[in-house]
């Protein structure tokens, strides 16, 4: 099972978090403090796997950003990987040949594919296909209320009541 | 218009949306400003939260996710709003209220129960995006009420048309289940069949499930033992890798239990091994196969084979399986490692560290009592070669390997002291505490090394460079005490009283320093006694046999010395010529013009030391120099003072010191009148204003540092009136060795232990000789496969109970026997009867998990089918009446379920092998 995820910037900044085990936010800070102090030393050509208080850091760069998961001793890292490499390719479609300006702008989405691709810290849609489907589904779920809340007899209605 | 305190409409047309803050955030530059910047903006988000347009409230918490999730800002105090949004009709609302409660609650929240009621209009909701909200939701903040209160929704999902929801349902059944453990009765069966009916072109709602089974199993495989044919169909027909993965964890774990299972899936797994391109599966394959079903020859050959490949890649990621893989093969099949040994060590120089690292465990893992020796030689030269981290990395596995089980492969304890004292000089040891600990205590627990040890100690000591590098400090400190402690078996005391004296010394700690002021007066106490009285230290044995001085002994290793060695007894006859008149004025000069400086020290160790070394050299110094002019000093050397009391403090030092059991402190007796757990909270204000010592001086030593108390009072008054003191002193002497004999020998009221260290002064020294022998003997009988061995490997002396601190067994969680035990409530339960209704043992393996109804039942498979789903809701029913009435059943319930168990364990044997075989 995956405990948490992590994108992390070149430069140490945090992107995206996301926590499937329990974490105080207090744990939290610390965890992503010490893990960026680990990872990001890593030089360039060197393997995919770093083991960190008994439980194993699988990450992978894509241009600037470190996509870092979580796992067990015994979880298998190369799964991990192809599930990282399924995240930024369903990412990647989605915004366009993706890049770190759009996870800092559009936060929530990269959330809410996340919520697709894994759940409970488990994979439940390896396909790209459906991810893509169910996102944009909900997108124009979200595009209909947003175009309703932002007629103008609504804003009237806000402003009367 | 909303309240006062709220936000006006403008504030609301003209909110800052999340993009606008984002910029705001990132034209501040990381420090100050941006930190006000972002209470700014938290100012605004708590003054736009209260508004009663969800628009408005719905952008402030979109924006204070954002800066809780990035910039670890707390927003517990928000959680009624998210909660409030949740309940939104607009799906944008829903969507922001549940994303900044899945990122945010924590079981603490108080608001949480107002969730509850919502997230179940949600999952009973028609469009499956809301019920994928409140699922996705509830896999991460579920609590033990959330998974009792909802059970009957995520139950009714379960069996969802649609697949999207379904997997969802099944995969949040995992927090259920760890949180509520009865929700397994009422949701295992739905869970099975969705195992079973994997056919129907639903490959992600049968990951679901498998993972959810493989996390399962993880904790406690037992109980899944019944559902074997299942996962082995899967195993043998799925084509789905990340399914097939999970499956192989699931068999890792139940091989392990049941050796005919193992047997029958090994040949599946070989053939994934063999056939598949994805690396993931193979290595999973080959995981499986070294750690679970390493007896069956052809796989484990064909998994080595695997891992060669992975070896040999040029992506370094495989490379590190590789090794992974090798380190799980080298318990049962070190010819694997063996085989691999070139890569293994070429990959000890690898760029990557997390390789290297993987690499030295593998060559700590072929380490045995014939290769110890090569290994670490080799291991010293890479050491020498790394970078420091790697490098304290390579000596801390040495160290810690080697010292495995009171140093049990050691054989050759000469070298392993040689070894240690070259670790010592390699430029970035920093593992001093280890390798001090070791050198005293194989010193105290190997006798015959003693003399090497000593050599050891004095390159240390003589080397002025070694001085100012405070990694090396404590073992430096070590060296010390080892050569005060044994310096009879030194072949030049002077020098290492030079050694002990150097003016370098000024670089030390004040702690490590007073072990080498307490190691001068040892080496100043054996030389005068070997000096004035040299016939006692040439016939303590005969002294020793004829018992003529009661209590007056020799250490053990000391009449061995004497008796038996050869090299040491040329020694002692070469100290005779060494330990001159001159000589020992010149020694006496060294001590108190370096010491005497120290009794000024501030540091209080330090000058108590000072102050004993040079009370005793003063006197001697007067006393011989007196009679330097006499020629017959033989006779008169007997007589003096100083005679008598260095006699007396040799007699307390000679006593063996032996290695301190950790439970030692439980045998000391509790003397009369003292209250143990009397409240020492009044200690505080007594000690408020008393410092601690900084740093501790080893444990091991410290009941030698004892005497010296006695010793320096009777230094002092000896001046005056030497014999009441001399008199005063023995007794006190006599009486520490007697009290803290119990911390370093085992009490009578052990009488197992005593047996197995025996105390140095014990009449019956013959007979341990004899023993002695018989070990040894059978030690060498043991160790037969080495012919070349030169000599038998010294007497290690070992404690019977806890060398080390005892290791506490990890218990498992508790939770887990909680829902094992329901898991096999619901599957063997079934099984038992199923077992007895149905004649054909192969037709159980497919209906084994349907209940007993179902079993009888001879329909068509939707007939069954409906019949099951009214079945469940019985069970739902069932499950809400017994909740209500759970106070009063709880105790009635876990009852039933303990003694099922029981039945379970008679049961599970016999039904298992039916469907496996």
């Amino acid at each position: 099972m995956i405990h948490f995820i992590l994108l992390i910037s070149r430069q140490g900044k945090v992107r995206l978090t996301k926590w499937y085990s329990p974490y105080s936010q207090k744990e939290r800070s610390k965890v992503i403090r010490e893990l960026s102090g680990m990872i990001l030393t890593r030089g360039p050509k060197l393997c995919n796997f770093v083991e960190w208080r008994g439980l194993k850091v699988v990450y992978k760069r894509y241009a600037s950003l470190y996509f870092c998961m979580c796992i067990n001793q015994e979880d298998n890292e190369l799964e991990v990987l192809e599930i990282i490499h399924h995240f930024v390719e369903i990412l990647d479609r989605y915004f366009g040949s993706v890049c770190e300006l759009d996870l800092i702008f559009k936060f929530q989405k990269a959330y809410y594919m996340l919520d697709e691709i894994l759940i409970a810290g488990e994979l439940q849609e390896s396909s790209k296909k459906t991810v893509a489907r169910l996102v944009s589904a909900q997108d124009s779920l979200v595009d209909a209320a947003k175009e309703e809340a932002n007629s103008l007899s609504n804003i009237i209605a806000q402003a009367t009541k | 218009m909303s309240g006062t305190g709220g936000p006006s409409l403008i504030d609301s047309l003209f909110q800052r949306t999340l993009d606008d803050l984002i910029k705001g955030i990132r034209l501040h530059i990381p420090g100050a400003s941006q930190s006000t910047f972002i209470s700014k903006s938290l100012d605004e988000i708590r003054r736009e939260i209260k508004s009663t347009d969800l628009q408005t409230k719905s952008i402030a918490l979109q924006k204070l996710t954002y800066l809780h999730s990035l910039h670890h800002i707390d927003m517990s105090w928000a959680a009624f709003h998210a909660v409030e949004l949740t309940s939104s009709s607009s799906f944008i609302h829903k969507k922001t209220g549940y994303l900044a409660a899945s990122l945010s609650f924590r079981s603490s929240i108080d608001v949480l129960l107002l969730l509850t009621n919502q997230l179940r209009k949600d999952l009973g909701s028609n469009n499956q995006h809301e019920v994928s909200l409140a699922l996705e939701c509830l896999s991460v903040i579920c609590t033990p009420d959330f998974a009792r209160d909802l059970t009957p929704d995520i139950f009714t999902l379960l069996t969802s048309s649609k697949s999207f929801i379904k997997k969802k349902a099944i995969a949040c059944l995992l927090m259920v289940f760890s949180q509520y453990p009865d929700a397994v009765r009422v949701c295992f069966k739905r869970l099975v069949e969705n195992l079973e009916s994997a056919g129907d072109n639903n490959a992600q709602v049968l990951a679901a499930t498998v993972g959810v089974f493989c996390e399962l199993a993880t904790k406690e495989p037992r109980s899944y033992l019944p559902l074997a044919p299942e996962f082995y169909r899967i195993l043998v027909e799925s084509r789905n890798n990340w399914v097939l993965i999970k499956v192989l964890k699931i068999f890792a774990q139940l091989g392990k239990l049941e050796p005919r299972l193992a047997k029958k899936v090994v040949e599946p797994i070989c053939d994934h091994m063999k056939r598949s391109e994805a690396k993931s599966l193979v290595f999973e394959c080959v995981r499986t196969v070294v750690s679970s079903f390493y007896e069956y020859e052809f796989a484990v050959k064909l998994a080595v084979e695997k891992i060669r490949e992975f070896l040999m890649d040029s992506d370094l990621n495989l490379r590190y399986l590789g090794l992974q893989g090798l380190l799980l093969v080298a318990p049962h099949h070190l010819w694997a490692v063996l085989e691999n040994k070139e890569v293994v060590i070429k990959s000890l120089s690898d760029v990557d560290r997390n390789i290297k690292l993987e690499a030295l465990r593998l060559v700590m893992s072929m380490v045995s009592d014939d290769n110890v020796v090569e290994i670490c030689r080799v291991l010293i030269g890479y050491a020498l070669k790394s970078d420091p981290e790697f490098c304290n990395e390579i000596l801390r596995s040495m160290l810690s390997t080697c010292s495995r089980n009171v140093y049990e492969i050691i054989i050759d304890f000469d070298w392993y002291v040689s070894l240690l004292g070259e670790m010592a000089r390699i430029p970035h040891c920093q593992n001093g505490e280890e390798i001090e600990f070791q050198l005293i205590d194989i010193g105290m627990r190997v006798k015959d090394v003693r003399p090497e040890l000593v050599r050891v100690g004095r390159d240390l000591l003589i080397d002025p460079a070694l001085l100012g590098n405070p990694f090396i400090h404590r073992i430096l400190s070590a060296a010390a005490w080892v050569s005060g402690e044994y310096i009879q078996f030194s072949r030049n005391p002077f020098e290492i009283m030079e050694a002990l004296l150097q003016p370098r010394t000024n670089l030390l700690p004040p702690s490590i320093r007073s072990v080498y002021i307490h190691s001068t007066f040892k080496v100043l106490s054996f030389c005068l006694h070997s000096f004035l009285l040299p016939e006692e230290g040439v016939n303590s044995s005969l002294i020793k046999v004829d018992d003529i001085e009661p209590g007056f002994t020799y250490s053990e290793s000391e009449q061995e010395f004497t008796e038996n060695d050869h090299a040491t007894s040329y020694s002692s006859m070469h100290k005779g010529d060494t330990f001159t008149q001159e000589s020992i004025v010149n020694v006496l000069t060294l001590v108190i013009t370096s010491l005497t400086p120290l009794t000024e020290s501030h540091d209080v160790e330090i000058q108590e030391r000072v102050r004993n070394v040079l009370g005793l050299a003063q006197l001697a110094q007067e006393e011989i120099c007196s009679h330097h002019d006499q020629k017959e000093k033989m006779v008169d050397k007997v007589d003096l003072k100083t005679s008598t009391i260095v006699r007396l403090i040799n007699e307390a030092f000679s006593e063996d010191l032996g290695p301190i059991p950790f439970n030692a402190q439980e045998r000391v007796p509790i003397p009369n009148g003292l209250v143990l757990e009397d409240n020492l909270s009044n200690l505080d204000s007594i000690c408020a204003d008393v410092q601690l010592p900084i740093n501790e001086s080893f444990s091991l030593i410290k009941p030698t540092f004892l005497p010296t108390d006695g010793d320096s009072t009777s230094n002092q008054q000896n001046e005056e009136d030497s014999e009441v003191s001399a008199a005063e002193s023995t007794s006190l002497l006599a009486e520490h060795r007697k009290r803290h004999g119990l911390f370093y020998l085992p009490s009578d009221t052990n009488k197992k232990a005593s047996s197995s260290f025996p105390p140095a002064n014990d009449p019956k020294q013959g007979d341990n000789d004899v023993e002695d022998l018989v070990k040894l003997t059978e030690e060498s009988l043991v160790l037969k496969r080495k012919p070349n061995l030169s000599r038998p490997r010294p007497v290690v002396v070992k404690l019977d109970e806890g060398d080390r601190l005892p290791i506490t067994v990890k218990k498992t969680d508790e939770n887990d026997d909680l829902i094992s035990g329901a898991v096999r409530d619901v599957l063997l339960g079934n099984e038992a009867t199923s077992h007895s209704n149905n004649p054909s043992g192969r037709r159980k393996g497919k209906s084994h998990s349907k209940d007993k109804v179902e079993n009888s039942e001879t329909s068509s498979s939707s007939k069954r089918r409906s019949k099951h789903r009214s079945h469940g809701k019985n069970v739902e029913e069932k499950d809400e009446n017994s909740e209500k009435s759970k106070q009063k059943s709880g105790g009635r319930h876990k009852s039933r379920r303990r003694a099922d168990g029981h039945i379970d364990v008679a049961v599970q044997k016999p039904v298992i092998p039916d469907f496996l075989l």
